[in-house]
């Protein structure tokens, strides 16, 4: 009977002086699934062993369309996180929500904390940027579509080198098709590789007023003829068996994975799984091909990927503990492990230095494929990225209308028509709701 | 003696139902008038600005033409899902009624799938039917069908309605088979006796007595179609390809979450809460009639 007071008392006594020391917690909503929200996990865990004033508590909160609507929810019912990741075409939404968010660069001087934004690559910051050149959120996962094929079945095909060009695709595929492959090439992310990476490749915008940087009152142009054409010719090797279509966002890796289809095209940061599923098989990366009719060199391709995004109605206790973790996730040697595991872009040009010192991309063909198809060339107008409110809604349409020309219901200018209709009606109705 | 029950305290009736009353003003008459301002307002996504725009959202959406065929849409779905599910439980507790060896195995295995949560039923059949990787889509490849639920939009609506019926087909089952058994034996024996065949017997007793649990069911089962079977649309298809599964619950979903309109999907859903009370009361005013108490 005594034995049992004495145990409840120090066991009393432990959980009460474990729950004595309070590190300031700080939520973090992300879309990273697999092997990448692994790799989150184990940063936030370094993040937090190495001080023990703030806790870092990463969430899962699924694709990166319901983490987002799951956070302005959450600011609707006032029980938001402090940092959420959102993806690059939620960029227009967020930055028109002056009222939820904390830009990062007034963050970073409200907390003292040293921060230079010249530090990092120009072509991803110019994405997250205000119109004043303000860095509104954090870049943290950035991509960009790259071409992936399958090296033996192009050696059984007796082809030497991945397509630069369209037509190239178009010669290729067709001559793995006849040693034996079910398609040609697949894609995935429909409407960020197949019509806004294809307009910035190839120096087209696919909306006037800069691609909807200089305004509200944008209007979109991806139904001009060099889209119209790309699409059409995409419907044509649909029915000749040349492209398959695998289905929305990346639905469509499996047939790449298995072997169906030799080339697919998609995030850079897609190599992580691509490892994990084609364990004895030899793949190759290069660049995104360019349409060698409309332009004689290629630009740069448009990042994807997302940033992180700081949400008012927190204490400056945490805000405090968001600089800090902002400035130990851009420092170099955690963004450069971040890059080399994931194949995301390394957003400041020191871990991308410490990375080619290291001899990561010697050792790894291939890595620096994405790096080098978004450095190598200044952005123009039409391919340094878009603003576009609504976005998510327009990339659905697009998907939809897209779906129906390779099911060959539509007309690919019928469909890039409608896409581009109701996009604008999209466009005009976010224009509305900003006051 | 009076059939009329009376209080005599003015209050207790009043105390006895305020539960249930509280119960339906917070959970549905709240949500609903929420829905009916939020139907006439344009907002953005986080709430930030609000303008009053009367019925414009409402006006908007019978212009558009992927609202009107959504209407088409979830109808086939419920048409099918509804006729396919009430005669395969019909059939199988038919032939479960006359079985009796085994019959506790038969019925508890007709009775599983109803435990399952539809988004499990969801992933289970899309992996099922998955053109690369799936046993089913691999049959049908090597039967010479070109399964592609990614693209064709007959073969996603097959899919969603296949995987709704299997799960509606266990409720189905249960209350057919007690209400097959309600049916006073001596009736078919005494048909039996004058010749009358098994088919013949169920088709002019069976059937006309169970009409009080088939009408319910028909009942259940389109409520069900239109707006359990979300899970499983969600799951699967997503409303796609081009739209060929988004049915209205699902279309109000997909405006509001994932295009954060807002004012659009709770239009949406008045329209849908609309509908469902219509067809409701004319369920019961006309089919109520053939029904034989």
């Amino acid at each position: 009977m005594y034995m049992k007071k004495i145990t409840g008392a120090v066991v009393a006594a432990t959980l009460m002086s474990t729950a004595a020391h309070a590190t300031t917690e700080i939520e973090w909503w992300h879309a990273m699934g697999g092997t990448l929200g692994e790799k989150v996990n184990e940063i936030a865990a370094d993040f937090n062993a190495s001080q023990s004033d703030y806790e870092i508590k990463p969430v899962y909160k699924g694709t990166y369309a319901e983490t987002m609507t799951s956070a302005i929810a959450a600011f609707r019912a006032k029980q938001q996180p402090a940092i959420v990741q959102v993806f690059e075409v939620g960029t227009a939404t967020m930055m028109g929500a002056k009222k939820a968010i904390y830009p990062v660069h007034q963050l970073m001087a409200d907390t003292k904390e040293n921060f230079n934004p010249n530090r990092y690559l120009s072509a991803v910051t110019g994405y997250y940027t205000s119109n004043e050149g303000k860095m509104l959120s954090m870049p943290f996962n950035s991509s960009t579509p790259v071409l992936y094929y399958n090296k033996d079945m192009f050696a059984n095909a007796g082809i030497k080198s991945a397509p630069k060009t369209w037509k190239e695709m178009g010669e290729v595929s067709q001559k793995l098709l006849d040693a034996g492959a079910h398609c040609g090439f697949t894609t995935t992310w429909q409407s960020w590789t197949q019509i806004e990476n294809f307009g910035a490749r190839n120096n087209i915008a696919m909306a006037d007023n800069n691609n909807g940087f200089g305004g509200l009152n944008t209007h979109f142009t991806f139904n001009k003829p060099a889209f119209v054409n790309h699409i059409r010719t995409m419907s044509d090797w649909s029915k000749s068996g040349i492209y398959k279509y695998g289905g929305r966002q990346s639905t469509g890796m499996p047939l790449f994975y298995t072997q169906q289809c030799a080339i697919t095209m998609g995030s850079s940061a897609g190599l992580a799984g691509i490892k994990a599923n084609m364990k004895d098989i030899n793949v190759g990366v290069a660049q995104l091909p360019y349409d060698d009719s409309l332009v004689k060199k290629p630009q740069n391709t448009i990042i994807g990927g997302a940033s992180l995004w700081v949400l008012r109605g927190h204490s400056s206790a945490q805000y405090k503990g968001v600089a800090k973790f902002f400035s130990y996730l851009s420092s170099a040697a955690v963004q450069a492990d971040w890059h080399q595991f994931t194949g995301y872009l390394p957003i400041t040009q020191d871990a991308y230095q410490l990375t080619k010192k290291q001899g990561f991309y010697q050792q790894n063909p291939g890595t620096d494929v994405a790096v080098k198809q978004m450095t190598s060339v200044t952005p123009t107008v039409s391919s340094k990225g878009i603003r576009f409110g609504n976005f998510l809604q327009t990339r659905d349409i697009i998907n939809e209308q897209l779906e129906g020309v390779w099911a060959g219901k539509i007309s690919a200018q019928d469909a890039l028509d409608n896409a581009v209709k109701q996009g604008n009606e999209e466009l005009r109705r976010f224009q509305r709701t900003q006051k | 003696m009076s059939s009329h029950v009376g209080f005599k305290n003015k209050w207790l009736p009043i105390a006895l139902i305020s539960p249930q009353l509280l119960i339906t003003l917070v959970f549905f008459i709240w949500p609903a008038g929420q829905a009916i301002i939020q139907s006439t307002q344009l907002e953005d996504a986080f709430g930030l600005s609000t303008e009053f725009v009367g019925l414009e959202n409402f006006i908007s959406l019978f212009n558009d033409s992927n609202y009107l065929s959504s209407f088409f849409t979830t109808l086939q779905f419920s048409l099918t899902v509804a006729i396919l599910a009430l005669v395969s439980a019909l059939m199988l507790s038919a032939f479960a009624e006359h079985i009796t060896r085994g019959s506790t195995f038969y019925r508890t295995f007709l009775i599983w799938p109803y435990a399952v949560a539809p988004v499990v039923a969801g992933a289970l059949w899309l992996f099922l039917f998955d053109p690369t990787i799936g046993v089913i889509g691999e049959l049908l490849a090597l039967v010479g069908v070109d399964w592609n639920p990614v693209l064709n939009g007959n073969h996603a609506m097959w899919m969603v309605v296949i995987t709704s019926t299997w799960k509606q087909i266990s409720y189905n089952f249960l209350f057919f088979l007690a209400a097959l058994q309600s049916v006073p034996k001596a009736l078919h024996e005494a048909a039996a006796i004058d010749g009358s065949g098994p088919i013949k017997r169920f088709l002019t007793i069976s059937f006309p007595l169970i009409s009080p649990t088939s009408f319910f069911l028909l009942v259940v089962n389109f409520v069900y179609a239109f707006f359990d079977t979300f899970a499983v649309i969600h799951a699967m298809t997503q409303g796609g390809p081009s739209n060929s599964t988004s049915t209205l619950v699902y279309k109000v979903y997909n405006d509001g979450f994932i295009g954060l309109n807002l004012g659009s999907s709770a239009a949406q859903s008045v329209i849908l809460m609309a509908l469902v009370a219509l067809l409701t009361v004319v369920q019961f005013k006309y089919v109520e009639k053939k029904v034989a108490y």
